[in-house]
Order: C-alpha cells, then structure tokens, then sequence
C-alpha cells in the first residue's frame, strides 16, 4: 500500500494525508503552473503556480471535500485528477495505476472509472442535444452497448437521479436548475465509475434545491459505493457531505482533516478565519461567535508571497520565519494535518479590523442639491 | 386609487371567483374571513411546532404611512411577454424606516430583485408597475415623471447591484465613474467632483483611495469593485440604499469584508437599507427584520429574531430547516440527510391555485387548496401569509 510505504521513511517524505480504508486515489507533489505569455513572440514571462505541490490520498467510499476561495486551485486539482488538464509535475495514483504519462488511448479507458460533475448546470450540458443523448454519450464513447441497451441504461439513469424516464426526448432548456445538475450526474453514472469529482455541484443551486441534490449524491454514494471529490467554496455544504476536508489557498493545502476536529478545533489561522467568516442563520450565535476578518484579499498566483502563502494577511504572523520558510504540510494531531509554523496558536483579538474602521475617515461634505 | 380597485376588479373577473377577497387583506377584514371561520370543537391535528389554535383569525391591516422612510403598499408589477402576462411582484406591502436594515429573501424567481427594480423603477423593456404605490417620505415614486425619478435616484434611493464585474464601465477609470455620479445631482465642478470621489474611495475603506482613482475596473479585485460600486451608491448621500446581493459573486472571507463595511456605513450615516439575498445567514447577522417572498408575493415577515426563533409559514420553515447546520452537526457523529422542500417552485406563468406553496406544504389542509389566505398576525411584529394562523384552519388536513 502507498500509505504504509511513505509512512515507513516520513523522514525524508511527508506522509500523504490518507483517510482510514484502502486508498483509490493518491496525488503525490502535483503541480501546475500555466505559463503567462507577453509580447509578439509569446515569451514565457511568468507562470500562474495554480497548484503548487499538493498532496492527499482518498479511500474507497470516502468524500474528501476541498474548500477554498476562487483563485485557489480547487477546480485546478479536480481536473488534473482526470487529466482534463496535464499537470505540471507530480503524480496521481488511480486504483494502482499511475495516471500522469498515460497515454491517451489508456487514459481514454480509464475515464470510464472516473468522472466529473461541472458547476454550471447550465454551461454544461449541450442545448442541442435531447437528454438521452446527453446521457448516453458517455456509452457511445467507451463503446460495448447496442442502441437499444443505451436506451436502457439511460432510462434506468434518469430513475436513478430522481427523474422520469420519458425526460430523455426533451431538451436541457425545459428542465430547472435541480434538475439539470441532475442530468448531469446522471451522465457523470452512465459507465459505472468508481470515482467522481463533483466540482461546485450545487454552488448554483437555490438551498431548497440544493439540500435535495446533496442528499441524491449522498444516497448514490451509499448505493454505488462511490468516492468523491467534492470541491465547493460553501463551508456548510462540504462540512456536510465531507468525511475529511481539504482548505486550499494559493495553490497549496492549508490543512486537511476530518471534518469533525476541522470544525472544532481548527489549527491553521486561514481556517479559522474561513470559518468565522461563514454567516451562521441564527441570529442567536452572533453575539458568541467572534469575527476574524482578513485584511485585504488572496495575492495573485502570478507573484505568490515568499515564504508561507498566507503570511500577508495572516493574524499571526511572525517574521522573518513566516516570511521565509514554507511551512510543510505536518501531522499535528492523529488525522488532522497543517501547514503552518504556528498551527494552533490562539489569534489575539481584534485582528483584521483596521481596514474596516470608518469612523475614522470624514465624510465628503454634503454640497446642495442642483 | 381608482387604479388599484380598477385592476383588483380585473383581477376578481380573472380569478373567476368573485368572493375570494383574500387576496387582498386590506379591505374590511371582518366579513371576508368570518365567512368561512366554522366552530372548531376538535384539536386541529398537531403540527410541528404546534401552532396555537385562534379564535379570531387577525390580518394585518394596512399600515398607514407615517415614519417610514420607504412605504411600498400592493405594490404588483406585471411583465408582458409574448406568452402573456406575467404578474413577477403580487402586492407586495412593506416598510422601510430611517436606519433600518430589512432583508428581502426569497429563491431565484421569487420577485425580490423585481421589487427592488420596482421601487428603483428600473424595470426591464416590458416589466410595468401595473398597481400600487411606493412612497419614499410620503411621496409617490409610481406616479413621478422620468425626469422628476431621475432626480430621486441617487439622491434619495441609491442601488448597489450584485455582479461588481458588469455594473463597472470597463473602458472608464474607476474615479471617472465615482465622480459622474457626484456631477450627475451636485452642482460641481470637475476637480472637485473628482476630490469628493476620492473620499468616497476612502469612506469604503479601499487603501491608497488617491491611486485607485486611476484605475480601471479590471486592475481591481471583486471586493474593491464591489467597495467601489458602494462609494458609488452613497456619492449623492441617499437616505435608502437598496442591495441587491451585493456579496453574492464573492468569496466569503470577502463577503464578511462588504457586509461588515456595509453595517458600519448604515451605522453611521442612519441610512435605510434594504438588503436582497437569499442567503440566511447573511440575513440572520446584519438585518433587523425579514420579509421572505415566494412566487412574487410576501408569505411572512418578522423581526430577525423571532423569524429564526419561531419560523411560521411552512415555506421559511423548510428554508430554514433544509440548510446544512456546521454548529448543530457538530453534536453528531455522521451527517445525516438534510431536511429538504419537497418539489419545486412553480412557474411564475402557471401558479396553482390557493395558496401559492399548497403542492410542497407539509401541512397542506382542505382551505389551501380553495383561495390564498390573507397575511395573518402571528405576534406583534410578526405576520405569515397561511391558514395555519387563522381560524379557518380546517381540522381535517389533505391527505397527499
């Protein structure tokens, strides 16, 4: 197992956060960087470090949820997974075969055993298309059905999802957001895979219609024993759904654990920050809970901050370690790992307001009215 | 006035049911629903919570304008399509007073950003305001002249939109912009314009205020365009700001950034604000009061404590109860189902008949079906637009 074997020598190789069970899917140090083009002759002038060395494994069965703010890689990694993108460098382990180098006949066939739901409903599916095709592309392409097997297949699918079977003649514009999203998993099933990124599945979805598409995803899973990569920006959702969480920000993971001690007992100060951020509805809590609010916003990933990411907007901060050294992503507690010099140290109160105080600035004199 | 009771008539001859004068809940309210109120011997059959069981069923009256800053009543608004007529805002009766801040929430489709357009009158190419009144201190916005409107913009009622990407001009530097604004309703000169701009870039707390002035939409990020669209908004210092999902397109840390901005300027400067989200939790740690819409109309508003506390009308209940909770899980082991609405919302164009959340109410009784129910009080403060709180619950509920 991958596990065992970089547990042995976790001197020399962190260990990759892996959850409990056997491992489907483990990333090794994966990296892209898109390169940044300028001029008549298109030189390479910079890059984009989009991801920046990640590492995690999920087991079979397991939702890993991985959080961040736009910007931060998340839909980076879920599509270098399947290889939508070519990483830079790294590795990612699929079921026992390495999948980075793979060429594309072999990578076709694996991507039966790997699929991905999009975010937009809307974007995604193809307003040409009747929703039996949709569906039954999936099965045209890994070949093996007669069409009226196909016919089948997509009728049991649209069950399966929640919807009527007789929906496969119409179109993706008579249907609602809900349903749509879906269609899309409906496809995402269509050749039995054993793993699914599900990337901001319901992000635009209404709540009502949000909390049935999660509890379809998370019947599937129990019925299909399937393992998910859920990506999402909303904390209560991947709090929700996850077994373990992954919190990104500029290209690296801040901290990965279950989401239990993740919750409770956060150790990485962007964390803690995130979470506090998340408006609770009960208006009961806001007296108890206590703000952290971060001063300016994420850097670009063109020009990423030396030394710890984080450090520009960090409460604590201390130079010039934080400023210098890239905390490694370390195992503090049984499970919950984090990237940071000082992993749990409590934020001293009153952090991140300055930026906010107005009463300070006068106001423009009123002038009258023309 | 002729106008409302005019399109009301309409509305009866439409309907086809010429009794049902629960539509509309201002007029004399004693006869309309003592009609229907029967002698209820038994328990009606206990709901969860249960709901107290009223004599006489209250509806609230109309208010009469007097302190508030913003007074929509029977606001309706129709768009006229090609497929028909399409009523997006049903009289919709509401409040704003000075220095307060009221939530309008809803789901896409609900008719919230239609309201607000509504009372901005910004409505879209075939979007009317076919009846009612909005009345910002005491005066008739609907019955104002374009021209005579313009002048209220910005000056009495500013708008901050939710997509701080496209309500930017790309091609005009972002002090440019701020300093139109300003030129449009104040009698001032180009520099000073532009001075006054600069220190509407630092009352929203945007660093380097002087520098920004030159840049352009794109050389800022989505938290500083959306500052920036709020410095805009508040350039003519306007009694009411209308939000509409001004955090929606950002991230949360962000969010938490503008909201946080927003509640100190409303602090500050005693401004009304009306805030449209769909987001609860928004909702529940900066509005003082809440008015939930579905299919256009307004099916409960309360203060934000109660509505959270005690949700009652079956739609917010669903709303609240379906939204996955980090605190409360945090009591339980594995993630449980989430509570869920069942269907979905109707189509705007086809609602059914009675009240409008009849198909997906889990405590559907025999009267939702017949005619939509009026807003009943609940407490002081607190008003939800279901049977349940009228007297005219029927014990006997729909078997479904």
């Amino acid at each position: 197992m991958t596990v065992s074997e970089t547990t042995g020598s976790e001197q020399q190789t962190p260990r990759v956060p892996a959850g409990v069970g056997e491992t489907l899917v483990t990333v090794r140090d994966l990296k892209k960087y898109f390169p940044v083009q300028r001029g008549l002759l298109s030189r390479v002038v910079g890059h984009v470090k989009a991801v920046d060395g990640v590492s995690f494994a999920i087991s079979r069965g397991e939702t890993l949820g991985l959080v961040g703010e736009s910007g931060s890689g998340k839909t980076t990694i879920g599509r270098c997974i399947l290889r939508l993108i070519e990483p830079t460098s790294g590795s990612v382990d699929f079921d026992g075969t390495e999948i980075v180098g793979l060429d594309s006949k072999s990578m076709r066939r694996m991507r039966q055993h790997m699929q991905i739901v999009f975010q937009d409903p809307y974007g995604s599916l193809n307003p040409r298309m009747t929703v039996g095709t949709i569906i039954a592309e999936p099965l045209v392409i890994h070949g093996g059905l007669t069409s009226a097997d196909r016919a089948d297949r997509v009728a049991q699918l649209l069950l399966k999802v929640g919807l009527d079977p007789s929906y496969s003649a119409r179109f993706p514009h008579e249907f609602s957001g809900g349903q749509r999203q879906r269609i899309g998993v409906a496809r995402a099933l269509a050749t039995n895979p054993k793993f699914l990124v599900l990337d901001e599945p319901v992000s635009a979805l209404d709540v009502s219609v949000q909390a049935q598409v999660v509890n379809l995803l998370q019947d599937l899973q129990d019925e299909l024993g399937l393992t998910y990569l859920f990506i999402a920006h909303g904390l209560a959702v991947v709090e929700h759904i996850s077994a373990r969480v992954a919190v990104m920000y500029l290209g690296k993971i801040m901290e990965l654990s279950d989401r239990r001690s993740l919750y409770e007992n956060p150790l990485h100060p962007y964390t803690k920050a995130l979470l506090s951020a998340v408006p609770i509805p009960d208006p009961a809590a806001k007296n108890k809970k206590r703000r952290i609010l971060l001063t300016g916003d994420i850097p670009t990933p063109l020009n990423p901050p030396a030394g710890c990411v984080f450090h520009t907007r960090c409460p604590i901060a201390q130079f010039p370690i934080c400023g210098e050294v890239v905390p490694p992503l370390v195992e503090h507690q049984p499970g919950q790992f984090a990237a940071c010099h000082f992993a749990g140290e409590p934020i001293p109160d009153g952090t991140g307001a300055s930026t906010l105080d107005v009463k300070s600035v006068p106001l423009p004199q009123p002038t009258p009215a023309s | 006035m002729s106008v409302v009771i005019k399109i009301i008539n309409l509305y009866f001859r439409f309907s086809g049911s010429p009794t049902d004068r629960s539509v509309c809940p201002t007029f004399s309210v004693g006869t309309n629903l003592s009609s229907r109120i029967r002698s209820v011997t038994e328990e009606p059959t206990p709901l969860n919570p249960p709901i107290p069981h009223r004599v006489q069923p209250r509806v609230r009256e109309k208010e009469m304008p007097g302190e508030a800053l913003l007074q929509v009543t029977d606001l309706t608004t129709t768009f006229f399509t090609n497929d028909g007529q399409v009523r997006a805002v049903d009289k919709v009766s509401f409040s704003v007073s000075k220095g307060e801040s009221v939530a309008l929430v809803g789901e896409s489709g609900c008719g919230k950003s239609v309201t607000a357009m509504s009372i901005m009158r910004l409505l879209a190419p075939g979007g009317k305001i076919t009846g009612g009144e909005v009345r910002f201190r005491g005066v008739d916005l609907v019955a104002l002249s374009e021209k005579e409107m313009q002048k209220r913009r910005g000056n009495d009622i500013a708008m901050v939109f939710q997509e701080p990407m496209t309500s930017l001009n790309p091609v005009f530097k972002v002090g440019s912009q701020v300093a139109e604004a300003i030129r449009i309703h104040r009698k001032v000169g180009r520099k000073e314009a532009w001075k006054q701009a600069g220190d509407m870039l630092e009352l929203v707390a945007i660093p380097d205020p002087i520098k920004r002035l030159d840049d352009y939409p794109h050389q800022l990020s989505g938290g500083m365009r959306q500052r920036v669209m709020i410095a805009m908004a508040l350039s003519c210092d306007p009694d009411l700001l209308i939000a509409d999902e001004p955090t929606t397109a950002l991230d949360v840390t962000i969010q938490a950034q503008i909201m946080e901005l927003l509640a100190n300027l409303q602090n500050k400067l005693g401004l009304g604000l009306l805030l449209i989200t769909h987001d609860l939790g928004v909702v529940a740690e900066f509005c003082e009061r809440v008015i939930v819409m579905y299919t256009g109309r307004i099916v409960e508003e309360a203060g934000v404590n109660e509505l959270f506390a005690n949700p009652s009308h079956p739609y917010t209940r669903g709303l609240l109860r379906s939204l996955p909770n980090p605190e409360k899980e945090k009591l339980e082991e594995v993630a449980d189902r989430l509570p869920t609405i069942k269907g979905m919302v109707p189509s705007i164009k086809n609602l059914p008949k009675g009240c409008k959340f009849n198909p997906r109410c889990p405590d559907v009784m025999e009267i939702c079906l017949g005619n939509e129910p009026a807003r009943m009080v609940v407490s002081d403060d607190h008003d939800a637009r279901c049977y349940l709180w009228g007297d005219v619950a029927d014990p006997e509920r729909v078997e479904k």
